[in-house]
Order: C-alpha cells, then sequence, then structure tokens
C-alpha cells in the first residue's frame, strides 16, 4: 500500500517540469498576441475600483468607521475586489479545466490530478500580481501594510482553494451537461452583489444583516478587509467555516470524478 | 518473450442516460434505469511480446482507435484491464494538445514535459527534435503558421524523441508529405530494431506488411482473426472487396507449402484456372527467365448473367508486395454481357522483366475497375513462379531494366 503510495508519488514527481511548463503556458496563452500581457488580467479589477470610488467615494466615506485614513472606501473596495478576483477566478478555471484542455486529456496520457495544480499555480501567479498592484496604489494612498498581512498568504490560499474546489465540482459536471458553464457566471454576478463588497454591512438596516451570515464569500471578503484596511485579526472561526467549506467540496469534487473518470474523456 | 501489454476480457462501451436525472442519480451512486451502453469493443484478449509489431486492421468503426487510446491510456475501460510492463508513447491522430500561438520549439519543449521529462532532459532532447522535424526556420516561429504536414512533422519528432519500450502508431504515417512518410516510417524501423515494440493502425497494406510480425483483424469490436500479416491481410481485403452482398463468401484454404491462400467473391464467374506459359511454345512453366516472352492464362466460366466482366492481376514479390498489376478496364478490354455457360479465357502475354526470385500473382474477376465492388471472383496465390537469371548479367532487385552504358571524359563543368 505505502510502496504504491510511493511510486505514484514519484511518478507525479516526474511531471514537475510539466507543472511548471504548463503553467507558464497557461499565463501566456492568455495574454498571447497582445502587448501588455499580464497587465490586462490587473486592468479589470482596477477600473471596476476606479469607477466605484469616483461614482461612490463620497456617499461611502463616512460610513465606514473604525477607519484613520481618508481614502477608506477605495482601499475597503479593493480589499474585497482582491478577494472577489482570487475567488471567482478560481472558481472559473475550475469550470473550465476540463473542457478547455479536452484535447489534452483526449490525446496525452499524464496524471490527471496535475490539471488542478496546474490551474492553482496559474490562478495564484495572477493573484500575486493583483496583490502587488494593489500594495502599490495602497502605498501610494499612505496606507501602510503592517504585520497583519502575515495573514495574506493564507488567506489568499483560501480564497483560491474555496473557488477552485467548487469550480472543480461544477467543471465536472458541465463536461455532461454544457449549461452548467453558463449559468454560473450569471450566479456570481448575484453573488457578488450579495457580499459586501461595493458597500458595506454597515450601511445597511441591522435587520437584514443576518442573511449575509448565510453567504460564506461575505466571510472572506470581511478577512481581506478586517486585514488590509482595519489592521486587525480576521475572525479565526470564519476561516475554520471557510476551510471547512473548501474541504467538503474538494472532497465532493474528488468523488464525482472518480464515479466519473471513466467515461470523462468520451464526453470531451 | 516477456509479456509487455496484457489485454485481459477487454471492453468498452459509451454509456448513454434517458435523461439528465439518471446520470445525476449514478452520480450518488442511487440506481438507474434505461442506462444504455453502446458496446464498441467486447471480450479482447491478446497479449503484446517484447519486440514484437503487432498491426490493427478492420473497417471504420471497427473499434481500432478507442484499443489504441485505452492502450495508451486516455480513454478507461468499461470492463476488463490491460496491464502494460513498459512506458508506452502513443502517436494519436494529429497534436499532442499544442498551441497554435506558440512557436514550434515552446511546444516541443512542453510536448516533452508531458512524457514526464525534466526540463535539463527536455532541452538536451531539442535538438534532435529541430533536426528530426525539419522545418527549418519555422522552428522559431508560431505553430499556427505551420501547414498540417509541418505540425505533424513537430507532432512525430516530438512523440519519438525518447525511445520508448511500446509505440503505439494510430494513422500517423498516412500524414504528411511522402519524404516525411518515409522518413517517419524509418524511424519507426529503427526503433524496432533496437527493441521497441509496435503497435500499428494503417490502412496501408504495404506498411502493416513490411514492419508486423502478427496483425489483429477486429471486426464490429471483436478479434475475428489473428496471425500472420500476409494471411490476415488477404483476408481482410477480400472481406472489404464486397461487403453487404449476402452471396459473398471468403474462404481460406492452406496450399501444400502451408502458405494461405484466400479467394473471395459472389461467384457469378469463377476462375478455373490460371497458369503461366512460355509465349512462343505455348509450354506451361513454373520457372520463367529473366526477359523470357512469357504469357498468363485466365481460364473463367461464367456462370450467371452479368453486364460487366473486367478480369485483372497482381504479381507480388516473395515479400507479397506488389511489383505491377493491370486488369482489363484498364486495358480498354471490358466484356460486356459474356454468355452464362460460357468459359472465357484471357492471355496477359509480357516480357518476363523481373529479378530473380519467387513471385505470385492474385487474379480477380470484378465488374468495375477496383475490385471493390462486385467482386465475382478474386484469388491470391493463384499462380506462383519462380524467376531465375538464365543469360543476363548479375543484378539487383525484382525488376530487369538494363541500362545503357556511356563513359566519357568530362570536359568540365560546363557542357
Amino acid at each position: 500500500m505505502t510502496q504504491r503510495a510511493l511510486a505514484i508519488a514519484r511518478y507525479w514527481w516526474s511531471y514537475r517540469f510539466f507543472v511548471r511548463s504548463a503553467i507558464r503556458n497557461d499565463l501566456r496563452a492568455r495574454y498571447a498576441r497582445s502587448k501588455l500581457g499580464l497587465l490586462w488580467a490587473l486592468v479589470q479589477p482596477l477600473a471596476m475600483v476606479l469607477i466605484y470610488t469616483l461614482i461612490l467615494s463620497h456617499l461611502m466615506s463616512a460610513k465606514l468607521p473604525e477607519t484613520d485614513t481618508v481614502y477608506a472606501y477605495p482601499i475597503y473596495l479593493m480589499s474585497g475586489m482582491l478577494a472577489w478576483t482570487l475567488f471567482s477566478e478560481a472558481v472559473g478555471r475550475g469550470l473550465g479545466i476540463f473542457v478547455e484542455q479536452g484535447e489534452l486529456i483526449k490525446k496525452v496520457a499524464f496524471p490527471r490530478a496535475l490539471l488542478p495544480i496546474i490551474a492553482l499555480g496559474s490562478a495564484t501567479v495572477n493573484g500575486l500580481a493583483l496583490l502587488s498592484m494593489m500594495l502599490m496604489v495602497f502605498l501610494f494612498l499612505g496606507h501602510w501594510p503592517d504585520l497583519h498581512y502575515l495573514w495574506m498568504p493564507g488567506l489568499m490560499f483560501l480564497a483560491l482553494w474555496l473557488g477552485l474546489s467548487i469550480g472543480l465540482l461544477f467543471g465536472l459536471m458541465n463536461v455532461f451537461f454544457r449549461d452548467i458553464s453558463q449559468a454560473i457566471p450569471v450566479i456570481l454576478q448575484f453573488l457578488f452583489w450579495l457580499t459586501p463588497i461595493v458597500y458595506a454591512l454597515s450601511m445597511l438596516p441591522p435587520e437584514y444583516h443576518s442573511y449575509f451570515s448565510w453567504n460564506p464569500i461575505a466571510k472572506l471578503t470581511a478577512a481581506f478587509q478586517d486585514v488590509i484596511l482595519y489592521r486587525r485579526n480576521p475572525t479565526e472561526l470564519h476561516l475554520v467555516y471557510l476551510s471547512g467549506i473548501a474541504l467538503i467540496f474538494t472532497a465532493l469534487s474528488a468523488g464525482l470524478y472518480l464515479r466519473v473518470k471513466h467515461e470523462l474523456a468520451d464526453h470531451l | 518473450m516477456s509479456v509487455l501489454i496484457n489485454v485481459e476480457n477487454l471492453g468498452k462501451a459509451f454509456r448513454t442516460y434517458p435523461n439528465a436525472t439518471q446520470r445525476i442519480r449514478s452520480w450518488l451512486g442511487l440506481p438507474t434505469r434505461n442506462v444504455k451502453d453502446i458496446w464498441v469493443l467486447k471480450n479482447l484478449n491478446f497479449q503484446v511480446h517484447a519486440g514484437e509489431a503487432v498491426g490493427l486492421v478492420g473497417e471504420n468503426g471497427a473499434g481500432k482507435s478507442t484499443l489504441l487510446k485505452m492502450i495508451a491510456g486516455t480513454l478507461a475501460p468499461t470492463e476488463g484491464g490491460i496491464q502494460l510492463f513498459g512506458e508506452v508513447r502513443a502517436i494519436l491522430e494529429l497534436g499532442m494538445g499544442f498551441n497554435g500561438e506558440f512557436t514550434g520549439r515552446e511546444n516541443a519543449r512542453h510536448g516533452l514535459s508531458m512524457m514526464g521529462m525534466s526540463a535539463e532532459e527536455a532541452d538536451s532532447l531539442l535538438p534532435e527534435v529541430e533536426a528530426f522535424a525539419e522545418v527549418g526556420d519555422y522552428f522559431d516561429r508560431p505553430l499556427r503558421t505551420y501547414s498540417s504536414g509541418m505540425q505533424m512533422r513537430v507532432t512525430f519528432a516530438v512523440a519519438t524523441a525518447r525511445r520508448p519500450q511500446v509505440l503505439i502508431v494510430d494513422e500517423a504515417l498516412a500524414v504528411g508529405d511522402a519524404y516525411f512518410q518515409h522518413k517517419s516510417f524509418e524511424k519507426i524501423r529503427e526503433m524496432q530494431r533496437a527493441g521497441t515494440t509496435l503497435l500499428i493502425v494503417s490502412h496501408d497494406r504495404g506498411a502493416i506488411q513490411r514492419i508486423c510480425d502478427r496483425v489483429i483483424l477486429l471486426e464490429h469490436g471483436e478479434i475475428s482473426r489473428e496471425g500472420d500479416p500476409e494471411v490476415i491481410m488477404d483476408y481482410y481485403n477480400a472481406m472489404l472487396a464486397n461487403k453487404g452482398n449476402q452471396k459473398h463468401t471468403v474462404h481460406s484454404e492452406e496450399l501444400e507449402d502451408g502458405r494461405v491462400a484466400t479467394t473471395s467473391g459472389t461467384g457469378e464467374a469463377t476462375i478455373q484456372s490460371v497458369t503461366l506459359h512460355d509465349a512462343n511454345s505455348g509450354d506451361p512453366i513454373e520457372i520463367a527467365t529473366v526477359g523470357q516472352e512469357v504469357e498468363l492464362k485466365v481460364k473463367l466460366d461464367i456462370n450467371e448473367h452479368i453486364d460487366q466482366l473486367v478480369v485483372g492481376y497482381v504479381i507480388k514479390d516473395r515479400l507479397r508486395q506488389d511489383v505491377f498489376g493491370t486488369n482489363t478496364h484498364l486495358l480498354d478490354q471490358v466484356l460486356e454481357n459474356p454468355k452464362p455457360g460460357q468459359t472465357q479465357c484471357y492471355r496477359f502475354r509480357f516480357t518476363c522483366n523481373l529479378g530473380e526470385g519467387s513471385y505470385s500473382t492474385s487474379v480477380a474477376a470484378h465488374a468495375d475497375d477496383t475490385h471493390v465492388r462486385h467482386n465475382y471472383h478474386w484469388k491470391d496465390l493463384a499462380c506462383t513462379f519462380e524467376v531465375v537469371n538464365a543469360n543476363k548479367k548479375r543484378f539487383l532487385g525484382v525488376a530487369w531494366i538494363p541500362p545503357e552504358l556511356t563513359i566519357e571524359p568530362n570536359s568540365g563543368d560546363t557542357q
């Protein structure tokens, strides 16, 4: 048993160059023939931040208590956007991975378990690029990072893991029912507005607050906002809760994969 | 000889569900109703030994590609299993999931990584890949600018960069220009000599017979015959010759010398005898000399009414490669409405411009310019004969093409 596990591990390990090469290709392929390349990945969320800041800044600033900066709203917005972008991009990755890599899956035999790792890898690079871009803006606004940033790697991983595990489950279903890849972006759009990213929970009447406790993504954005804007520790219990959800979706994805793997390639 | 591929009771079905609910129930492990399995392969059992070259033939839809994909590991079996004892490399259809935006070099490097190579190993093999692919400057241009032949060159070069223990080739030999086909064929032969086991799907009879030690014929997802390439290919061709015709029969008979002759056809006309004669004396012969005038005599019985009768023959060498073939359609002498009950005698007179060796002829009577439609009777190994060199200078090869030689001092590079 252990010997078999070791053999499998060694087999996977032999593919480390493939993983690296695939991540690099993935990043390059998305922006092939565009001059600005990876920058385009950052333009979209930052443009949104700019738009909302320009439109809503005056309305919102007064309503973000417990902050010591006049730029509280743009920073609040960016922390939420960072969490959301990481999460939603990971969902998209997981969702598309099987269909997009269909040709490869059909033609080349390699450990399929590497596909999510490749997706995670390229989403991490994108996420780090976005984070560094935002950091520059924070510095420009005079909002310096402090020790609470030590939470960031963990939070970013959590956002990606949660997104990817959900994405993979629907990605597997999508191989058989292609409607799913059409439906998920719509659902994500609703989810975006049901999550306090553009607005703050404190702006809503208290009787509505309990509805938001149903939305795990609200806990995720709150953790990012805690660390980046409020310079405080996130609620640890929420992080455990989020990890639990990610774990459940990971198990569900793995379980479904094992059930459908013998007919997966037939449907690609 | 050790077994490299062991296929046991292998079956593949494509499962169809009547509706989404049933499929989702199957995911949840709940009982399902009206699930239909469409079996494309069933009950396959065979082994491939180290160093062997096995050809896989069968009509389109017989399940050849599905079988190869399962052995290559890209499709999962529905029942039974495949055991592999060695590194398997497959060249399936075109491409390896390459990206058109990247250059040939980048794709090749990535392709090598897909085989589980390290960066160093991939880099050390790249010059060889580049040299073998022979796409010149294009190697550093995006793949989307390549012709399909060039893409195939790169794919083939990558797939064969490191000699695997088992190489699976699916029709890849039919793609690309003649030069590269020849080159890739040579490469496969080279790997075969170095000990690589081959599993090949091809419609090219010549390629199968030159490479393979054994051929497996798939029919409707099952192994219908397995054995010597010549015998199976003869049978397969005969089987193809008149598909869908109820009267059509295929028959294999073992000759005295152990060879198996295949005859087939619907029987409206039957070949009574095929004999070789000296053209001048008319005496039957079994041995011809190089340059002798000979006559191939084919006697046919017309059994039923037919509109058209075409008679053709092919002379084959010892390796069963076609040396020369023609028919009365090509010779503009198609017989219209021959009378039933009559016997027709065809004499094909020719100069025996063949090299030394043993030859056989296959003779066929059919209705069109090819034997594929309305094959009345077709006989392999219908007449065998030896060619000896009695009065000519020694030469090589299967053809007698005597040159006229002139030697003169060359006065310079320009005329």
